[in-house]
């Protein structure tokens, strides 16, 4: 017969093991046991062609970190955020997912900046089972992979294929005798850039807009005088840039250096960067130019007022100055909190059935996620206005008309 | 045809530009037979320079040279005295270690003080142009080649025209022959180093105002520069120049005719056709060494 006091024991010891498996795990199956603080990784590019991008996404992470620690922290854990830079690197990024996963052991991770660095992130992060919310990778190549990865959601309104098709369906709706007759196209061979010149090259031709020059140039190009010159030289009413911010900047100077004004020119990246941009190139020359944006800083979405108030007081400036880098990274924070309240557990396989459901409010405005992680919005367009951005198209977003022709760049 | 044009004179002028960055980096290498594969650095370093002057004092970056320019011919002199002259054995292999590590030191330090955003010198004539047939050349590009013929011809005539200049050739010919001749080595070394990395500070004058830079901007350049040196002749300053308004051009114009994504290949097909021909580039000079 067995002794009733040594299976009482083996019971009772049973269960304390059972306990503390569940108290030592948070990135997989169910809720800890009590609110520790948690460390959220985060791999931003500190250096590099993306500095001043990976700068934003910190601002936006940190803001968000400060607000919801007031709050009482992410359903209860006090968060802290830990910064590893890959110098815009695909190769370090990797490197930095595996070690905050692996090493340093966080409790959840956010995305890194681009699609270019997004895609080979998801890989690692997927593959440990992390969720992964991200604020800046969007392109096609981002969602359409072999085996699909249902672990990742683009925290932005639409997916970036999209972002300029506001602009073409503003330029075809212009009269015939303002409208624009033909277009230049250059584009990084990126892909958060090259998917959307290409979308609105052949919505703009199915529109009837010429094209009068299109090319693919290399993300290391660094002299782009040359291909700035062919730009001008195709003489086109319109001009669509797939550029980040360095580019962006190097093009705006080429064309005043040539004299050459376009009557409507937009960037996909770049002019989104607030004062920073505005900074590089002068005020004067910001007028007119245009960008697609989900987000503007006098946006009456939940929470926004508040967001761009603490900003200002935190790192200074205007509104019209904080990059969407800082938004985008701020609404991230945003659903991974509502969809762990929602799902009252910070796991990450929590995390990822919760946010393939339902709809999340951010300061850009609500969002949703299919089975890829992709948003179902829209964006919108923002053009420079007396040192400002503001919504110009659609009508139902716009608080300005939008200027065109482009006033001339200052001498 | 007027592309072409344009490219060819845009090559020519921004081919004077890496002329300068890259005359100090082959000067070093036929003076102390090292690669210093820092002077990219260096070169962001002066572009910092003028960069903290503009900035704090509104000095145009083109006067700021006169403040700068001196300064890194001393920094120079320091550096190589104090990590280049201590190696004896292996040197060469040594130096591109420790050249690299300055390298990552000075990334590291303007990261600090400067963070990693991207910055660029601005002044009026950055954008400011006047009419050539018809298209524009900025006047940026034309200061900034004027900048370049100077030093070039002021480093000539140090060369060519002063005792310290024949040291210096002595020294690039046979370092062990000017030694027994008398010459001090030593001090041409870390002179001619300083002179080098000084023509860097007016080479980060001309960068920072036509790109945008940050202190990790050295790896691109560093590549440029040594493709550059190799193509002209290792130790030729001659060849310096001609190897850079030869890169810029072909790059350029096969970036026009052909395509931006062809071009560094069209002219890294070049450099192999012409180290396959003359293995010691355009105006290298074969030095057979006795073991």
């Amino acid at each position: 017969m067995r002794n009733p006091v040594s299976v009482a024991a083996t019971g009772i010891v049973s269960l304390g093991l059972m306990g503390v498996a569940a108290c030592g795990s948070t990135s997989g199956g169910g809720p800890t046991a009590q609110a520790g603080p948690i460390t959220i990784g985060v791999s931003v590019s500190l250096t590099g062609d993306f500095s001043g991008d990976g700068k934003a996404l910190v601002q936006g992470y940190d803001l968000w970190a400060h607000d919801v620690n007031a709050k009482g922290g992410l359903l209860g854990h006090h968060v802290t955020m830990k910064y590893v830079d890959d110098a815009s690197s695909t190769t370090q990024v990797v490197t930095n997912y595996q070690n905050l996963i692996t090493q340093d052991k966080v409790a959840l991770v956010f995305g890194p900046f681009s699609s270019l660095l997004t895609i080979p992130a998801s890989t690692v992060t997927n593959r440990f089972g992390y969720a992964f919310p991200e604020p800046a990778g969007g392109g096609p190549s981002v969602f359409n992979r072999t085996p699909p990865i249902h672990s990742l959601f683009f925290v932005q309104p639409a997916p970036v294929a999209d972002n300029l098709v506001s602009f073409t369906q503003w330029v075809l709706s212009l009269p015939a005798a303002q409208r624009p007759a033909t277009a230049a196209y250059a584009t990084q061979d990126d892909p958060f850039t090259q998917p959307q010149i290409d979308r609105a090259k052949s919505l703009l031709e199915a529109g009837g807009i010429t094209t009068k020059f299109y090319k693919v140039y290399p993300v290391e190009t660094t002299d782009y005088t040359p291909l700035a010159q062919q730009v001008i030289a195709a003489h086109a009413d319109v001009v669509l840039l797939g550029t980040q911010e360095p580019d962006s900047v190097a093009f705006i100077k080429a064309f005043q250096q040539q004299h050459y004004n376009p009557k409507a020119l937009i960037f996909t990246g770049g002019p989104d960067q607030g004062k920073d941009f505005s900074d590089k190139v002068g005020a004067a020359n910001t007028e007119g130019v245009m960008v697609p944006a989900g987000w503007f800083s006098s946006a009456k979405t939940p929470g926004n007022a508040t967001f761009v108030s603490e900003f200002i007081a935190k790192n200074g400036g205007t509104p019209g100055g904080i990059s969407q880098d800082a938004a985008e990274a701020y609404s991230v924070g945003e659903v991974v909190d509502q969809a762990a309240q929602k799902a009252h557990s910070i796991a990450n396989s929590a995390l990822i059935t919760a946010l393939h459901s339902g709809t999340y409010q951010t300061i850009q405005g609500p969002m949703a996620f299919d089975s890829l992680g992709r948003p179902n919005g829209a964006t919108f367009i923002v053009q420079w206005q007396n040192g400002v951005t503001v919504p110009v198209y659609p009508t139902s977003s716009a608080v300005a008309q939008p200027e065109y022709p482009k006033p001339n760049f200052a001498g | 045809m007027t592309l072409v044009l344009e490219a060819v004179i845009f090559g020519i002028l921004t081919g004077g530009v890496y002329a300068l960055m890259a005359s100090g980096l082959t000067l070093i290498f036929g003076v102390m037979r090292i690669i210093n594969v820092g002077h990219g650095a260096l070169v962001i370093l002066g572009a910092y320079l003028s960069f903290a002057l503009f900035k704090s004092a509104h000095i145009d970056p083109f006067l700021s040279l006169v403040a700068t320019m001196p300064a890194m011919f001393l920094i120079g002199v320091v550096l190589q005295v104090v990590f280049v002259r201590p190696l004896k054995d292996n040197r060469e292999a040594l130096s591109v270690l420790v050249t690299y590590a300055l390298a990552l030191g000075i990334e590291g330090l303007l990261g600090f003080i400067f963070s990693n955003n991207l910055v660029q010198l601005n002044a009026w004539y950055e954008t400011s142009s006047f009419a050539v047939f018809d298209f524009h050349i900025a006047y940026v590009y034309v200061f900034g080649f004027g900048l370049c013929l100077a030093i070039l011809a002021a480093m000539f005539v140090i060369l060519y025209r002063t005792d310290f200049g024949a040291a210096i050739r002595a020294t690039m010919l046979n370092r062990t022959a000017a030694q027994l001749i008398g010459v001090n080595v030593d001090r041409v070394s870390a002179l001619a180093f300083g002179i080098g990395v000084s023509t860097a500070a007016a080479g980060g004058v001309v960068f920072g105002l036509t790109n945008a830079f940050n202190p990790g901007s050295h790896y691109d350049l560093i590549s440029r520069l040594l493709t550059i040196i190799v193509l002209g002749g290792l130790g030729s300053l001659r060849g310096a120049v001609i190897g850079a308004v030869l890169m810029l051009i072909v790059e350029d114009v096969a970036a026009v005719v052909i395509s931006p994504v062809w071009a560094n290949f069209v002219f890294f097909v070049i450099l192999v056709v012409v180290l396959v021909v003359r293995p010691q580039g355009l105006y290298g000079i074969r030095v057979r060494e006795r073991i």
